[in-house]
Formats: structure tokens, sequence, C-alpha cells
């Protein structure tokens, strides 16, 4: 048969015997893209509450004539904690210490559950006084946001749980500790989402 | 093999031997995590949704075609539906929306995606599995109940979603307005549980792509189809839960009363459609780039020769996955948008169709002067080609403001849409389905069968679909229940009888394809390793692959495309084979090239 086949240069190379990846582990590398997933879904709620802000400036109240800001900001402060006690469990882990590894996921566990329960408090408290989603943009927008935050916590709390049932079985050690790492990468994200939302929802 | 930052071993896969398969039934074909057998799921379930759909498009066409006669079989319906055999409005609206809302979500894009993702990327890239094997089985999982709660919509009071596939807000929103409520919350809840099974199976491509690839299968010796695979994969990520927060923005409207798109309470209708198209135009791509890229990989097989422009292939994939993400206002024209954005708009979308013209052409160089074998793969792939640059070539129309003003909303976009979706995808899928039957299921499709389905399916396609420019430009609505209401559509409407019968035509012609896919499965003529002499990993396994794939990792010394190539004897060269006598020097120039 008569050809004309170019013939590319990548016919000549040698094989190359390095393995090939993006130099991370598979569930560090996978967190991180499912990460991007997250990012988009609460863009697409962050840039919808602003676009509605724009518009209709009139139906949000000033900050805190409805929301406690105070109680919200302990809260706060408490998820912060929840992502340091997070750094040193993982610090734990890369040292191998499995007792502070596992006081420090329990300690996350208690703190991220706690904020949980404050968000739960915080909404009977504004069901009570008559701020329910339904309450025009500003009910919307606010349980709705917050809303799908705290059911990241929660998850976050349930993957924690898991985590941390499996250190006290001794599962995590010195050399392989990645289940630690890949939640932590989550919580981290978490937290900072609500760094954001608390700004945006509550502050201004 | 490398070990990570944290000291963590790296995957140890491929390095064990594929164990003897003692899995019980429920765990090897049912719940389980092999990514072939979970690609085969995919291809089961997406086909059924295909044949619902396309059902559903008959119900749609023969109201069009034959208005106010009752439906051939319609006395089995319900009188919610039909009365006397006769349409409802209501019905017909329910039948246009979840026509899109499963040919998109539940049809095509799974079949693109989730059949050839799980059953090629490992296969072509030289691993026992997807990275997270277990996620991967979710996905799939999740994707039933989706399917289920879709469905469920058409057994509840007030019947199923009916303000189209796009479900534009208020009329989606208020059920005062559409008449449906149930109907509607479940499309949303669908949607939702859908969005995790793609967003589930998106990320473990990703990682796979990244992590897995076997030694030597550098980022340019990847197969197209897998670099498609891939920057669909990307886009699926990032665009999926954009719909996602959108859908439950409206669940909300629905069931918590909240104020999103009420504009009477300050919400923005228009916001839905931003939202909506903002994942919905990337979605356009999910929906060709695979397409795009099993016709790579086929064309160059049928013609014997490498893929003309192989690395601008890929960067036409990469740029069209990025233009995509600044195309969607194109949507909306029409829509009381900006009319300077407008403009933006439609400059971003005619760049788009630069890298859609690399494409095109780098196809017709591959074939040229190709000694050209004209298999059932080939023939659907040349056909996805040509009916893609008719698509293609509409969408430009539709894309220029001036021109759009005229026939936005009619059945010129009717027809455009179905010339990239079905005349694009659906012929690859064709394509990619005949293609790599007989490594799944270890048989060849009938080759006769398949080029009659082929032929006939080709013609009644352009007789179905051709014809709606006429209907568009004549301005025939689109999503009307009934076109001889107006005196300046009787005129056309035997065009509407003759594109019904065409369409009841292509629907028969399917069902050779059903036959065919069925028979194959047992009687069809036994493949071997490579039917097709085709250079990629999955044919250097036996049909189908066992568990784990490959018994010896890999090693690849090329890319996929070495046909006709003189370092070989055959006309091809396998991924994996070393040259004897080692490998000439760099330069080095062939005798006789």
């Amino acid at each position: 048969m008569a050809h004309t086949a170019a013939i590319h240069e990548d016919v000549m190379a040698p094989p190359r015997t390095r393995a090939a990846g993006a130099g991370v582990y598979s569930e560090k590398l996978g967190m991180w893209v499912f990460l991007g997933s997250e990012v988009m879904f609460f863009t697409g709620l962050i840039g919808s509450y602003v676009i509605l802000r724009f518009a209709h400036p009139d139906s949000w109240k000033p900050p805190g004539h409805v929301l406690n800001i105070p109680v919200t900001a302990v809260n706060t402060f408490l998820l912060i904690c929840s992502s340091v006690t997070m750094v040193k469990a993982f610090a734990a882990a890369q040292d191998g210490i499995q007792r502070a590894l596992r006081l420090w996921l329990v300690a996350t566990v208690l703190i991220g559950a706690s904020f949980v329960g404050v968000q739960v408090y915080e909404y009977t408290h504004l069901i009570e006084k008559g701020f329910v989603p339904s309450e025009g943009l500003y009910g919307s927008t606010f349980y709705t946001m917050t809303g799908f935050h705290g059911f990241h916590v929660t998850m976050g709390v349930i993957c924690m749980i898991y985590v941390t049932w499996r250190a006290f079985r001794g599962k995590y050690t010195k050399e392989d500790h990645r289940g630690v790492e890949v939640i932590g990468l989550y919580w981290h994200f978490v937290d900072l989402v609500w760094i954001i939302l608390f700004t945006i929802v509550y502050l201004i | 093999m490398a070990t990570t930052a944290t000291g963590a071993p790296a995957h140890a896969y491929g390095e064990e031997h594929p164990h003897v398969d003692d899995r019980p039934f429920i765990r090897k074909y049912i719940f389980s995590t092999d990514h072939k057998i979970i690609g085969i799921q995919f291809l089961l379930m997406s086909l059924l949704f295909l044949l619902l759909g396309g059902t559903l498009a008959m119900v749609m066409r023969w109201q069009l075609g034959f208005p106010g006669r009752p439906l051939p079989g319609g006395g089995v319906l319900p009188e919610t539906m039909a009365q006397g055999g006769v349409i409802l409005p209501e019905f017909y609206n329910a039948a246009v929306t979840m026509h899109g809302t499963f040919m998109v979500f539940f049809a095509i894009m799974p079949l693109l995606v989730g059949v050839f993702g799980n059953y090629l990327i490992p296969l072509k890239i030289g691993a026992p599995d997807m990275a997270f094997p277990r996620i991967n089985m979710a996905s799939f999982w999740t994707a039933v109940p989706a399917g289920f709660l879709m469905l469920a919509g058409f057994f509840v009071e007030g019947g199923s979603a009916a303000a189209g596939w796009t479900s534009y807000a208020p009329l989606s929103a208020r059920s005062d307005l559409s008449g449906v409520h149930l109907g509607q919350i479940f499309w949303c809840l669908s949607l939702v549980v859908l969005g995790l099974s793609s967003i589930m199976g998106s990320f473990n491509y990703i990682t796979t792509v990244i992590n897995l690839r076997a030694p030597g299968m550098n980022w340019f010796r990847l197969p197209l189809s897998i670099w498609a695979l891939f920057v669909t994969s990307c886009l699926v990520l990032l665009a999926i839960p954009v719909l996602s927060g959108a859908a439950i923005m409206l669940l909300f409207d629905q069931t918590l009363g909240t104020k999103f798109f009420e504009p009477a309470a300050g919400g923005q209708p228009l916001l839905w459609q931003h939202l909506f198209w903002f994942f919905g135009h990337p979605e356009v791509y999910i929906l060709i780039l695979p397409a795009m890229g099993f016709a790579s990989d086929i064309i160059a097989n049928g013609a014997r020769k490498p893929v003309f422009g192989y690395t601008s292939m890929v960067l036409a994939i990469i740029a069209i996955g990025f233009l995509g993400w600044g195309v969607w206002g194109h949507h909306m024209f029409q829509s009381g948008m900006n009319p300077t954005l407008g403009t933006a708009f439609m400059i971003s979308t005619l760049l788009i169709s630069v890298p859609s013209a690399i494409k095109t052409f780098n196809w017709l160089g591959t074939i040229w002067q190709g000694n050209i074998t004209f298999h059932v793969p080939m023939l659907n792939a040349l056909a996805f080609v040509s009916m893609f640059v008719i698509g293609g070539l509409s969408g430009v129309f539709m894309a220029t403001t001036p021109v759009d003003i005229y026939i936005h909303d009619t059945y010129f976009i009717v027809a455009h849409l179905h010339y990239v979706l079905f005349g694009g995808s659906l012929f690859a899928i064709f394509a990619a389905v005949t293609y790599w039957y007989p490594k799944m299921f270890g048989r060849l499709m009938n080759p006769t069968l398949g080029k009659i389905h082929f032929w006939l399916t080709l013609i009644f396609y352009n007789c179905t679909f051709f014809p709606m420019h006429q209907l568009g430009l004549h301005g025939h609505m689109r999503r009307i229940y009934d076109p001889t209401q107006y005196a300046f559509l009787k005129e056309v409407q035997p065009v509407n009888t003759f594109i019904t019968i065409s369409a009841f035509l292509l629907f028969a012609t399917q069902m050779l394809f059903l036959v065919n896919f069925i028979m194959s499965w047992f009687n069809g003529q036994k493949a071997g390793n490579n039917p097709w002499n085709d250079n990629g990993l999955e044919w250097t396994l036996p049909s189908p692959p066992v568990h784990g794939n490959f018994p010896v990792t890999p090693t690849v010394y090329r890319g996929p495309y070495e046909y006709s190539s003189p370092h070989s004897d055959k006309d091809f060269l396998p991924q994996n084979v070393p040259l004897p006598g080692g490998y000439p020097a760099p330069h080095a120039q062939p005798a006789g090239d």
C-alpha cells in the first residue's frame, strides 16, 4: 500500500519508565478536583445572591436588624477553631502520635457538631420571630446559602466521625494517613466558604 | 513507584495480577466496581431512555403532523393524557419537556460520558480500573433513582414537568401558571440527584486520567477520545453544580415559597435563564466533545492513516472547553438581556467556530488519500462529520444576532439542535457502540444489518430534520400544540406531515439497531482481540477483558494513530509493541518516504 503517513517523532522516542501522574496520590487529587465542583456550586448561589441584592437592595434589612451577629460571630470563631484542631490532627498524624491524632479529631468533630447545633438554634429562633424562607428575597437567599453551608458541615462531621473511628482503630500511621489529609482539605474548604458567607450575608 | 509527599505509598494498581474471578453474581454484574460492567450498565440504562425519549418524540410528531387525529394506539393512554386517543395540549407539553429532558440528561449524556468514559478511560490509558471504583459504582446507582424520579412524574397528579426541558421561570416555578406541581418538583429533584452522579463520575475520570496512565502514556500519546472525555469531564465537573444550585432554587420556589424567580417579590426570571444556560452551554459541548473524540479514533482507523494534526486536535478540544464558558448568552438574545451584551456573546460564539472548523478540516485531512475501509463505525463517523458541519453552519446563523431575531424560537433552532445532537452526537454514538461492542461483548455486531440501519437512518434523519429549516424560516414556532390554528402555517402543514412520516420511519429504523444489538450479543460473529486492527491498548486484551484489565502493566511507546507505519510489516503498530531492532535514531528518514 502506498502510504504518505507522516512519521511522528514519537515513534522514535525510547520508552519512558517513570510513573505517570500529578505527583500526589489519587485521593488527594480527587478531593482537590471535587472541591473545584464545590466552588462552582457556591459560586452559583453567591452569584445569584449578589445579582438579586444589587437589583433590589430594599429587600434587605440593615445588618443586625434581623440576624443575630454576635451569636454567629461566636459560631464563626468556633468553626475557625475547628480548622485549627484539624491542622493539629494532621500534624499529629504526620508525626505518628496516635493519642494526639485521636484527641484532635474528636475535638474537630465536637466543634463541628456544635457549629451545626448553633445554626439550628439560630434557625428556630428566626422562624419564631417570623423570618421564614418565604420572607422575600432576604429570607430566600439567607436560608438557601446558610442552609447549604450547614448541610456541607453536617456531611463533613459525618465523614469526620468515620475518620475518627478509623483513627481509634489505628488505621492512620506516620507513613500512610491519607484519610486525615483528605478530610482536612474538605474541612478547610467548608470553613473558608463560611468566612465568605458570614461576611456577605451577615455583615454587609 | 514514587512515594508521595506524606510518605504514603502511591497506588500499587496494575502491579497485581488479576486474580481468579470468584465474585458472586451480585458483586460481578449488579453492584460491580468494575468500570467495564458499570459502562455496560450505563449503556443498557441509557439505551432504554433513548427509546423512551424517541417514543415521546413520536407522540409529539403525530400531533404536529396530524393535529386532532387520534394517535394510533393512543387509546391505552389515560384520559388525562389523551381523550379518545387525541393528544391533549397538557400531555403534548409534557411530551415536549420530557423528550428533551430524557434525551439530554438520560440518553445522550450518559451514552457519551457514562458509557464510554467508564469503559474506555482505564482500558485506553492502561489502568486496571478507575481511581475510585466504589465511587464509580455509586455514580451509576445514583443515576438509576434519578431516572425513576424523572419517570415518576408521569404517574402523579398534574402529570410530569411541562415547562420545556429548559424549565424557564416563572412558568416552571408557579404551579398556578403551568398546572403542574409534583411533576416539576420531581424534575428538579431528579436533576439534583443526577448531578451528584455526574460529579462523582467526572472527578473520578479526571483523577484517573491524570494519575493512572501507564508508563510511557504521556499526555500527547493519549487517544483523542480520552482527551475529549477528559475535557468533557472538566466541563461536567464545573457546569453541573451550577445547574444543581439553580434546580435547588427552583425547587425551593415551588416548595418553601422562596422568591428567587418571582418577579412580584423582586426575584428575577432572567436569573434562571442565566444560571441554566451558564450550565447549558458547556453542556452542549459535553454532548459533542466525546462524539468528536470517538469520531477521530474511528476515522483514523477507517482511513488507515494517522490523525491529521493530532496536536491541533488536542488544542482545539481544549479551546472549545474554554470558550464554551463564555457564550451562554447566545441562547438569550430575545430574553430582554442588554443588547450590548448580546454583541459580546455573538463574537465569543463565532470564535468557537474556529476550533470546530480546525477539527473538521483535520478529519478531512485524515481521510484525504487514505485507503478507506467503510466498516459500519466508519460510515457512522463520516455521517457524524458531515451532519455536524450542517449543524455547525446553522449554528452560525443562530449566533448572529440580526438573524437570530428573525429565527429565534422557531423550528430553525429545532433543526439546528437536532443536527448537532442527533446528526452529531447520536451518529457518533452509533459509531462508537458498533466499534467497541466487540470489546464489550466479545462478538461483532452484524455488519449487513448495521449498514442497512446506517443508510436508512441517514436518509430518514435528513428527511425529518432538514425541512425544519424551511419551517423555521417560514415562522413556525417551536413547542406549539397545533400549527393549523394559524392561517400562515396552514400552507406549510404538508411539510409537517412529511416530517412526521419521515420521523416514524426513522424511529422504526432504530428497531434494526436494537435487534442487531440484542441478537449479536448471543449470535454475533466472535470478534477476537482486535477486529479493527486498532493500535489502542484495549485491543491488546481479550474480548471482553477480565476484571483488572491488564495482566502486566503495559508500557507505551507511541501515540495511538500509527497506521500504515513503515516501521511495521502490518498496516498498524500497537501502542505497546516495542519496535524490533531497537529504536531508529531520531529524525532518521525511513526509506521510500
